[in-house]
């Protein structure tokens, strides 16, 4: 990468120093004087209609300073409670999962506020709890919510025939004619998957604090994602117009897409509102699990045909998603886009759906819906290349779509490094050699996902010693801050130290959208360009006076503004700076930049897997693992490589040994004790091969990174089990106990 | 009751059967220390005691009266970064920088008592302490550089 001085290099994340020293202050750490506790009553039943409520005995309570159910929200008197997505969800009526909140107390200490929660006299009539997607979906089981109909919550359609349903999303695509295709193929084989229900397994709890002013604006701070989405969210919770509500953003101790949600900052907020003081709260890692929305379990059945040569002819897919208590985190949305789209297979059917559950409302984590999609899809890919005789890569090296093609959902595909990315692993695998050894098994799978792109504002101010501040208003959770500043040293011709990264509060920087979906360097480097070339071109204005040349005739590099082609010629940044604001000078250098509307920039993972299987315990041992990732341009490669690594080592764990345990609802695993994640002793070194084949829209021609290398784990991993013992896995996680179950029943005749 | 905190004497207000964790955030304000469980499974809260890693969450103060404890704000005194710290930063090993106060200094009570390590046991060593962002691989490679 000799083209570029600061893009393209290893440089350590700007924030780490905050980090290795304790100082980084994360929501947790917040402290305001006169500070109350707030502490959250939970429903004990998966499904129950609310008979009475009464909090007189908790409010009597000497140090309590508020107590707030769903009569007190102001937003629920404006819209309908369903729409307020992605916040707790206190019932009117009906608790709908274990754990849901209840009731909210506010005291001068946390004993006091717990001492409350036992006076608050609920009384429940409990109902039937919905368990299980393929019974919640069939016509005769009651409807979770008399108002909830198959894509259209809170409002019925205008189909008169309509009924409530616990399909709160229903999508469908399809192209060419799947029975001719089927028709065409040699080979036709459908198999069902299943996974589990898993927990992002971010290591910071929850955590939020509210305080209000005087004139009644409320401050919040806390781990969002999103500050400006959050700010939104609240705002509507709390009845307030958007300009009464700031967020002020901190970090954020691993999100993942868990951080979107915010259990506790609007209650926050509200009791705040109701106290008059500054109100703290906190969950606790039970709190966590039994309410931090974990990702949704799927069950999936994919029938796919070849020819004997080994050309897909034709696949069909059903996605089946467990949404939980609540319909506002659609999985089945996603499957749009993201399934088959890196094959090019001419007839195709998906279908996908979200299905109320009385289990705890999911939310999005690492490429939602995907790995779960994937873990079918990929398990099918080798079931096919197995029967076939054919070498799983080069199977999938004869299907790969490219530039130009249709994706089943009618994109048209832009250039994606799909054939380099398999081409790439082919060769490492080849160097490598064949997996040897008893028991052992190398599994592969090719991930894809489409990314999205956002709305992002950016400010660039030159300061008058020649340095470079950037106010955006995004919340760094991938390593986003130091990306960018890269962006920003590199447009300039600075060195990284001369560029600070503010991420400003909701009051004070330009909008953004959330940190998710992989799209935040890719969408808000954009914006961030832009508003460095404002800059630019002020400070060009500037140094056309002194320098007595043309605006074209100037470049930016060693913090100078430079005449082309005469060395001799040229003036610093901070002479330019302040000459900015001289009885001369057009006012301070403020540079602006905005993006809207960009298209996604496709990524394509390739994951190759060597593992061991005990016979005699059924534990896998991962002894390699390497990933080949299309990332359009490396901005900073060991960050990248540290993104991949953490997918890979999340997907080990949802492949190899994390899942909710429910019992008629009620999550049973709820501290990192019985939720195993993997530690240091399950993973290997991660290898990464980085593919730079580079997006026609990206800054650089850069990609969505952070989530792709999720997407394949879970299936590499059950193709490794498949090579290593003949037992095809078709449900997770593959704990030791189902590995043996597999192997014994392999066994029997 | 004084226990000696980061080189400093300090007298405790808090009672004796508060955990060294809520002493340290919320009595004296230290942060760094972080709360990611409350149950000693995660490695988050890890300080040193008298140099040996312990989850603060499962300690009471009263257990350590009288004793030296180091938490992540005395592992660069006179701001001077330990070799870990700084090879934490420069490997990429940090990334939200939840669980890196209490990996660093399990890291640091290790290679304290054992300077030559193997990765395994390095992998061994950190194995109560959870990291969700990294997949382990450059805090691994971070504490191997300091130790070789």
């Amino acid at each position: 990468m000799a083209k570029y001085s600061v893009v393209g290099k290893r440089v350590p994340r700007i924030d780490a120093l905050s980090k290795v020293t304790g100082a980084a202050i994360y929501s947790g750490d917040v402290v305001l004087p006169g500070m109350l506790h707030g502490r959250v009553l939970r429903s004990p039943h998966a499904h129950a209609i609310i008979r009475r409520l009464d909090i007189t005995k908790a409010q009597a309570v000497d140090g309590v300073m508020a107590v707030i159910t769903a009569a007190d929200v102001p937003g629920y008197k404006i819209r309908n409670p369903l729409l307020l997505a992605e916040m707790a969800h206190l019932p009117q009526d009906k608790v709908v999962y274990a754990a849901q909140p209840v009731a909210v107390v506010a005291a001068t200490s946390v004993e006091i506020a717990e001492k409350a929660l036992g006076l608050i006299d609920v009384e429940y009539e409990e109902l039937p709890p919905v368990l299980d997607v393929l019974e919640s979906m069939k016509p005769e089981t009651p409807p979770i919510y008399p108002d909830l109909y198959t894509n259209f919550i809170a409002r019925p359609p205008s189909d008169k025939d309509s009924k409530p349903s616990n399909i709160a999303y229903h999508m469908s695509i399809s192209r060419g004619d799947l029975e001719a295709g089927f028709r065409e193929a040699d080979l036709v084989l459908e198999n069902t998957f299943r996974t589990q229900t898993v927990h992002h397994g971010y290591l910071e709890p929850f955590a939020a604090v509210a305080s209000v002013d005087t004139g009644g604006k409320v401050t919040i701070w806390t781990q969002s994602q999103g500050v400006f989405s959050a700010r939104q969210m609240i705002a509507e919770f709390l009845g307030l117009p958007l300009s009464r509500v700031k967020l002020v953003p901190v970090e954020i101790g691993g999100a993942f897409g868990g951080k979107s949600y915010l259990p506790l900052a609007p209650l926050c907020g509200l009791l705040a509102m109701k106290t008059g003081r500054p109100v703290r709260m906190e969950m606790s890692r039970d709190e966590v699990l039994r309410d931090g929305r974990p990702a949704p379990g799927c069950v999936a059945t994919i029938k796919m045909g070849v020819t004997k040569k080994g050309r897909i002819t034709a696949a069909s897919a059903r996605f089946i998603y467990d949404a939980g208590g609540f319909p506002e985190m659609s999985h089945a949305m996603f499957v749009r886009g993201n399934v088959l789209s890196q094959y090019k297979i001419s007839n195709v059917k998906i279908e996908a759906f979200d299905v109320l559950t009385n289990t705890v409302p999911v939310t999005y984590y690492r490429a939602p819906s995907t790995p779960q999609s994937h873990f079918a899809v990929e398990s099918q890919m080798d079931l096919m290349a197995r029967a076939l005789g054919m070498d799983p890569l080069q199977f999938r090296i004869q299907n790969v779509a490219a530039e130009g093609d249709t994706t089943p959902s009618g994109e048209v595909l832009p250039r994606v490094g799909f054939k380099e990315t398999l081409e790439k692993m082919a060769e490492y695998l080849k160097q490598k050699g064949e997996i040897q050894g008893k028991n052992r098994g190398r599994g592969v799978a090719c991930g894809f996902w489409h990314g999205a792109a956002g709305s992002f504002g950016a400010y660039v101010h030159v300061n008058t010693d020649g340095s470079i501040t950037l106010v955006i208003g995004v919340t760094d959770v991938s390593g986003s801050r130091t990306s960018i500043a890269q962006i920003v040293a590199e447009e300039f011709g600075v060195p990284m130290e001369s560029v600070t990264v503010v991420v400003g509060d909701t009051d004070t920087a330009p909008w953004a959208s959330p940190s998710v979906g992989s799209m935040t360097v890719y969408s808000l480097s954009h914006a961030v360009h832009r508003a460095c070339q404002d800059a630019m071109d002020q400070l060009k204005r500037l140094a056309m006076v002194r320098l007595g040349v043309e605006a074209s005739q100037i470049e930016f590099a060693d913090g100078m503004a430079k005449v082309k082609g005469n060395a001799e010629k040229s003036i610093s940044l901070a002479a330019l700076g302040r000459s900015s604001l001289g009885f001369r000078g057009e006012g301070p250098i403020v540079g602006r930049g905005s993006i809207g509307g960009l298209p996604a920039a496709p990524s394509v993972a390739v994951h190759a897997v060597d593992i061991e299987v005990d016979k005699e315990t059924g534990k896998v041992r991962v002894l390699s693992y390497v990933v080949a990732q299309d990332v359009g341009l490396a901005i900073n490669p060991m960050s990248i490589e540290g993104q991949i690594q953490g997918a890979v080592t999340q997907g080990i764990g949802w492949a190899l040994m994390e899942g909710y345990v429910f019992d008629r609802g009620k999550v049973q695993n709820t501290t990192f004790l019985d939720y195993r994640m993997p530690t240091a002793t399950d993973v290997p070194m991660i290898d990464t091969l980085l593919v730079e084949v580079g997006s026609s829209t990206g800054i650089y021609g850069l990609r969505h990174v952070g989530e792709p290398p999720m997407v394949g784990t879970l299936a590499a991993l059950a193709n490794a089990v498949h090579s290593a013992t003949g037992v095809r896995m078709k449900s997770l996680p593959m704990t030791p106990e189902a590995i043996l179950n597999g192997i014994k029943k392999a066994g029997k005749p | 009751m004084k226990v000696k905190i980061n080189g400093k004497e300090h007298e405790i207000a808090s009672g004796q059967a508060t955990t060294l964790l809520e002493v340290l955030r919320y009595e004296l304000r230290l942060t760094g220390t972080k709360e990611g469980c409350g149950t000693g499974n995660c490695g988050s809260c890890t300080v040193l005691v008298d140099g040996r890693a312990v989850n603060s969450c499962l300690v009471l103060i009263g257990e350590v009266e009288g004793k030296e404890i180091t938490t992540i704000e005395g592992m660069s005194p006179q701001g001077t970064l330990h070799p870990l710290q700084q090879a934490f930063i420069s490997e990429g090993a940090v990334q939200c920088g939840f669980c890196t106060p209490g990996v660093l200094l399990t890291a640091k009570a290790f290679l304290d008592s054992n300077p030559h390590p193997t990765e395994f046991q390095v992998r061994q060593a950190i194995a109560g302490n959870l990291c969700r962002c990294t997949g382990y691989d450059k805090i691994v490679r971070a504490i191997m550089s300091v130790a070789n």
